[in-house]
């Protein structure tokens, strides 16, 4: 059994100072493997987010230890932060977050861009990573010429592009209509069958129905933790279809 | 995440505001611009300044009767003043036998020529039919043209034998001489003065206008010619003295200034009677005027450069401030905070590069006109000045948002809204 993907212990976040202070994550504590499909849900408000960020990398815990890949993320100074976000985590957001005025291949090339990987093969991973989430004619639109469900293809192969050891995704299916959720979703399921490591938050059962655990969080601690499919497996709604 | 890559970020970023962008450029252009120019045009007057008085003759000292304080005007009410300064006779007149004095090799050694000098207001000369009023007709000793430094370009100088001889020759001024003369050459001709005859010996080279007057309307003739038809023997107008070099004018201010006293019987407190005015005083005084004009205009030049980089400054805050989310995003995919960084800042490099340069170049070619009658002189040190002073604006100003965005957390840059 190799080390855990992400290990954290005891992650306390609090916002606001003496009377004002909220206590966003009461002591989460969290181990996922490698090839593991995890849904966290929860109501707004439970934590799910600030939870997703920590793991991201874009905020930091007010106490706790979190390890990416055995890397302990709190002894990271801002360059190697840079450098784990940039290599090792894959990160989509609900409201797409492309780069207006870039166009799809540009906004997939720059991860690779500020990750120092010369010209050509930027080009051809990028490529690649739009292919894979079926967008290759659309290479040379920019954000506002897309789709809410095309500009979220398009933040996934972003996400992809640098091969992460972990796809976080923050209500990714959030903004999108139906038949574009299950694009998504789709993607997400041959992406976990390929092996990928995928975390990502949602508050609806339809999505989490597509993970290998459900992880359920309430005012900050998680009180439920449900295996529904087994790890070195396929995700269970690919299963089904096999079945 | 090499250079180029930045500069074609900080590229993009630019031309996707292409109207503000221009703006900002032209802000800077304008203050370098005006900075460049407004100190040519300071130079350029200030070396036509110190051209025209280098004209007049350097190292010469010109003493001139002085009737201030004189014993004349002492008698008035407030008779205390006159017992300050003592008892004075009469102020005195400059006479040769002054300028005889101040040619004594002994007494003033840093005194190279001495010319005595009357001259004659309102001399109408008179040739065939046309007449001319002089404006100053001058008589003197043939070393006062190379203390005045004025040349001959036609004919000769007039020498010690006319003086002694006291003929009646003369040298002209070029306005003179095609006043009366035309097209005609006039060496050797007659002209008639105040009803007496003089000869044309030489034509003077042309030295321009001073400013106020006219130095080429003006006739020169051997002294005691002068003396004996128009003005007659009385006192000198004034004493035109030479120094041996540049470096003694003071010297021979100071030698000058003994002789006459004792001669005039001035000592202790009381006021000559004669004023010196000297060339090289007078060069300094002018040119740390014209200084002050040149600092002067420098300054309102350099305001408008601190506004065009205010605008630098506002702009970039903007810039950052509307696409703190777009850092965010940038954080969020794995950038380092130098590329951040260096994305703004070569923004603001590029703004106040382009915007200093085309300033460079407006002001090149703004030089080449000439500017309410003064021909400019570019000065290499304002142009280093200004466009350094435009891209460090820019670097200062631009980096100091660019980096307080590339400091923030992704996850703060991302809320931003």
């Amino acid at each position: 059994m190799t080390a855990p993907v992400l290990r954290v212990r005891d992650l306390v976040k609090e916002y606001g100072e003496g009377d004002a202070r909220v206590r966003a994550l009461r002591g989460v504590d969290l181990d996922v493997d490698q090839g593991d499909y995890v849904a966290i849900m929860g109501a707004s408000g439970s934590g799910k987010s600030t939870l997703m960020n920590i793991l991201g990398c874009l905020d930091v815990p007010t106490s706790g230890s979190y390890r990416i890949d055995g890397a302990d993320v709190g002894l990271l100074d801002e360059h190697q932060l840079a450098l784990l976000r940039n290599r090792r985590v894959g990160f989509v957001f609900q409201s797409f977050n492309l780069i207006p005025r870039m166009s799809a291949l540009a906004n997939v090339e720059l991860p690779l861009m500020y990750g120092g990987v010369g010209q050509a093969e930027r080009r051809s991973r990028a490529l690649a990573a739009l292919e894979q989430v079926g967008l290759s004619d659309r290479l040379h639109h920019e954000p506002n010429q897309l789709s809410g469900g095309q500009q979220q293809r398009v933040a996934v192969a972003r996400a992809l592009v640098t091969a992460p050891a972990l796809l976080l995704a923050d209500e990714p299916t959030g903004n999108l209509d139906t038949s574009s959720t299950r694009d998504v979703l789709d993607i997400l399921d041959r992406l976990s069958v390929s092996g990928r490591t995928i975390v990502l938050i949602t508050h609806e059962d339809d999505v989490a129905a597509h993970a290998k655990r459900v992880i359920r969080l309430v005012d900050g601690a998680i009180v439920e933790d449900r295996r529904q499919a087994p790890v070195d497996g396929p995700p269970p709604r690919l299963a089904e279809a096999v079945g | 995440m090499n250079r180029l890559e930045i500069l074609r970020f900080a590229l993009r970023g630019l031309l996707a505001n292409k109207m503000r962008s221009a703006l900002t450029t032209l802000g800077i252009l304008i203050g370098v611009a005006a900075v460049i120019l407004l100190v040519a045009v300071g130079e350029g007057s200030s070396q036509s300044i110190q051209k025209n008085i280098q004209r007049l003759g350097a190292n010469t000292l010109t003493i001139s009767p002085s009737f201030t304080g004189g014993g004349g005007g002492r008698g008035g009410p407030g008779g205390g003043g006159g017992q300050n300064t003592g008892p004075r006779t009469q102020a005195r007149q400059l006479t040769l036998a002054d300028a005889e004095a101040l040619a004594d090799r002994a007494a003033a050694p840093s005194v190279a020529s001495v010319s005595p000098v009357v001259t004659a207001g309102s001399a109408t000369a008179t040739y065939e039919a046309a007449s001319h009023g002089i404006g100053q007709l001058v008589g003197t000793y043939p070393s006062y043209f190379e203390a005045m430094n004025r040349q001959v370009a036609r004919g000769t100088y007039f020498f010690n034998d006319d003086v002694l001889a006291a003929r009646k020759v003369m040298v002209l001024g070029t306005t003179v001489a095609e006043e009366l003369f035309g097209d005609l050459d006039p060496v050797g001709r007659q002209v008639s003065v105040s009803g007496v005859p003089f000869t044309v010996v030489g034509v003077l080279k042309e030295s321009g206008s001073t400013g106020m007057q006219d130095a080429d309307d003006v006739a020169l003739a051997p002294l005691p010619a002068v003396q004996q038809s128009l003005t007659g023997f009385g006192s000198l107008g004034s004493i035109v003295v030479r120094a041996t070099g540049a470096s003694a004018t003071a010297t021979a201010q100071a030698e000058v200034t003994a002789v006459l006293n004792q001669r005039h019987g001035i000592t202790g407190t009381a006021a000559a009677d004669y004023r010196i005015l000297n060339q090289a005083t007078l060069q300094e005084t002018v040119s740390e005027a014209t200084g002050t004009f040149t600092v002067l205009l420098a300054a309102v030049a350099a305001i408008s450069l601190l506004v065009g980089g205010i605008g630098i400054t506002n702009i970039m805050l903007v810039t950052v401030t509307e696409r703190t989310r777009e850092i965010g995003i940038r954080k969020a995919i794995g950038a380092p905070r130098g590329a951040i960084l260096g994305q703004f800042l070569m923004e603001a490099t590029l703004l106040s590069l382009v915007g200093g340069l085309s300033g460079v170049l407006v002001a090149f070619a703004g030089t080449r006109f000439t500017i309410a009658g003064i021909e400019p002189v570019l000065v290499p040190s304002s142009v280093a000045l200004a466009l350094g002073v435009s891209v460090g604006i820019g670097l200062f100003f631009g980096g100091y948002p660019a980096n307080r965005a590339a400091k923030l957390r992704p996850i703060q840059a991302l809320r931003h809204e």
